[in-house]
């Protein structure tokens, strides 16, 4: 259970990386929430996995951890309000800059082929 | 009063809510009276908590009865405290000047001011490490709807990019925290201060994992070498009573660094004791250096102010990684210096601006000033705080500094550096105020307005801090020093903030 789990928070961590990397705003707010998701898993695993264990007395033989659930309470409550800006801020970008590069102009191609005018006209 | 250490995180939130409320929400002027009253309200209760602290000792307020380290605590000793007036005193100042006019250009400015002040307040009183967490995600969100005030497209691109570097930062925060909490079991400061030393083996190794992962975090709030990259823009764009209130933020990054660095990994905390030193050394050091570069390259007022904040940054870092009671102290008498200075010079930047017309704040030849008198005698005195020359407030910090290093190989590494900084930051403020002084052509804009008498009186108040703070500077360096004793004594305080605890 904990290799399964630990590869999947893993694996939401790259992806979150690698698209937050991008330069469109569109993946990078998807990388962002891609992100923001794999950390809620990974604060809810710091209070180590276990099961058949609530979080509520007398219903169960033992208990796990309270804490980390509020702490991920309080994080999903935030990243959803940050993710909700970031996304009204992508789109005033879009509006004022006129493209959705984070950089607000879109870079030159080096070795652009579509702006090569070959010799067959 | 037992309830005064709270009354910094409460008044801004019931003012900011008041203010979003029919009455007083369709009404800029009521909002201004409410504005000022609540910043005068905090400024109050800040010097009355600052008093208490002074006179009663550090003041453990747990939230609703529930004791450390189970329930909430806020820790206000002389830090927090000297920290929450000086966010008081700008915000008030601030303000002054931002009701002459700034306010305009958007709404709900001054319910986000109010909240962005309490999320800094929050920040610099909270006990908890997750609560650190939680007051850094109000201030930015309060930051981020601030920096767009008033809108432009140079503001926008500056806000995405901070924005996006904020939210990858909260969350390596969270990973950070999970980490801490998974192999301390708390989160409390001083309950973690307490446990760290008891840590070893593999728990150690992923304890100092969550730590260094922290202090990328609090690097990039406090514009740490490789991620400093935003703070020119975001700081050169923002308007001005915003860029003015910003000049704290970086200061709450740092503030961060010194708690967790020396509370919780200090000293004292066995295989993990002073982890963050070898990354602060050279991290420091080249924000210095870089700093430097961009205030000889700046190309306006605004951006040099900016880039004098990164140097600020780098020599309180530098402060941090001396990682002594003397450098602690002289950290905290040159954060208040810095802070209410760059706050000063971005205010005048903005005035200078408008009296330019085209040319605006960069240093070109231009038209003449309305008041040229009276912005060249602010300009003057605020460019010998921001260098570092002797009658005012910059030099004594700067000497502060520079006497707390301890070996030699320290002080070759940071006396030039920090000498050669002021030398770039007077080799620019003379440039630029030869030029923006002197060098004109044409007659005075035909729709350039005098400054207001609010924006002067705002601009007088952050600049009297600098000969104030010289002329008790013994008081205030006295202060500072017991201060830092406090921060670097944890181990004997630790237990009188955990009533719950037994050693």
């Amino acid at each position: 259970m904990e290799g399964m789990y630990a590869f999947c928070v893993g694996l939401l961590t790259a992806c979150g990386i690698f698209l937050a990397l991008r330069g469109r705003t569109f993946s990078v707010v998807i990388g962002l929430t891609l992100l923001s998701y794999a950390v809620n898993l990974f604060l809810f695993a710091s209070g180590r996995l276990k099961l058949n264990a609530a979080a509520v007395l007398e219903q169960s033989e033992q208990y796990s951890d309270p804490l980390p659930q509020a702490l991920v309470l309080t994080a999903i409550v935030i990243g959803f309000a940050m993710t909700a800006f970031v996304v009204i801020l992508a789109m005033r970008a879009r509006a004022d800059l006129g493209n959705d590069h984070v950089d607000g102009t879109i870079p030159e191609q080096p070795n652009n082929t579509t702006q090569k005018s070959g010799g067959s006209q | 009063m037992q309830h005064l250490s709270i009354f910094p995180i409460l008044i801004p939130l019931l003012f900011g809510t008041i203010m979003l409320l029919p009455p007083i929400s369709r009404d800029i002027h009521a909002q201004r009276v409410t504005s000022i009253i609540g910043t005068l309200f905090l400024l109050i209760s800040s010097a009355f908590l600052l008093y208490q602290i002074n006179n009663q000792g550090v003041q453990l307020y747990a939230l609703g009865g529930w004791q450390a380290p189970f329930g909430i605590a806020l820790v206000a000793d002389k830090v927090s405290g000297l920290l929450v007036l000086l966010t008081a005193f700008l915000a008030f100042a601030v303000m002054l000047y931002a009701v002459a006019g700034q306010d305009k250009g958007g709404a709900y400015f001054h319910p986000l001011f109010m909240f962005q002040i309490m999320g800094i307040n929050g920040a610099f009183l909270t006990g908890d490490i997750f609560n650190l967490f939680v007051f850094f995600e109000v201030l930015l969100i309060a930051s981020y709807a601030l920096l767009i005030h008033a809108g432009g497209k140079q503001k926008t691109q500056a806000a995405l990019h901070y924005v996006i570097l904020n939210l990858v930062g909260s969350s390596l925060f969270l990973f950070g925290l999970g980490i801490l909490y998974g192999t301390l079991g708390t989160l409390n400061m001083a309950d973690m201060a307490i446990k760290v030393g008891q840590l070893q083996g593999e728990t150690a190794t992923l304890a100092k994992t969550g730590a260094l992962l922290l202090l990328v975090v609090f690097g990039l709030k406090a514009a740490m070498l490789p991620m400093h990259f935003w703070l020119p823009k975001t700081y050169a764009s923002a308007s001005a009573p915003v860029a003015a209130l910003f000049a704290i933020m970086t200061k709450v990054g740092v503030y961060s660094i010194f708690r967790v660095y020396t509370v919780v990994f200090g000293e004292h905390a066995g295989e993990l004791a002073n982890i963050a030193t070898p990354w602060l050394w050279p991290l420091a050091l080249l924000t210095i250096t870089i700093g430097s570069i961009g205030v000889l390259a700046s190309p306006g007022i605004k951006t040099l102010s900016a880039n004098l904040v990164i140097v600020s940054s780098g020599s309180l870092l530098a402060c941090a990684a001396i990682n002594s009671e003397a450098a602690t102290s002289a950290a905290l008498y040159y954060m208040v210096h810095s802070t209410l200075a760059s706050a000063g010079l971005f205010l005048l930047a903005d005035i200078m601006a408008r009296q330019r017309g085209k040319a605006e704040d960069r240093f070109v030849r231009s038209r003449p000033f309305v008041q040229p008198r009276l912005l060249g005698f602010a300009f003057a005195i605020l460019a010998l705080a921001l260098v570092g020359m002797p009658p005012l407030s910059g030099f004594v910090g700067k000497i502060m500094i520079l006497q707390a290093t301890q070996s030699t190989a320290q002080t070759m590494w940071v006396w030039p550096l920090i000498l050669l900084g002021s030398l770039a930051a007077l080799v620019t403020f003379s440039r630029a105020g030869t030029t923006l002084f002197w060098r004109h052509n044409g007659t005075v804009l035909a729709e350039a307005e005098p400054a207001k008498p609010m924006e002067i009186a705002s601009i007088a108040l952050l600049l009297l801090a600098a000969p104030i703070l010289v002329l008790f500077g013994g008081a205030v360096s006295e202060f500072t020093l017991q201060a830092a004793h406090y921060l670097h004594d944890i181990q004997s305080s630790a237990y009188a903030l955990l009533p719950g605890v037994t050693p």
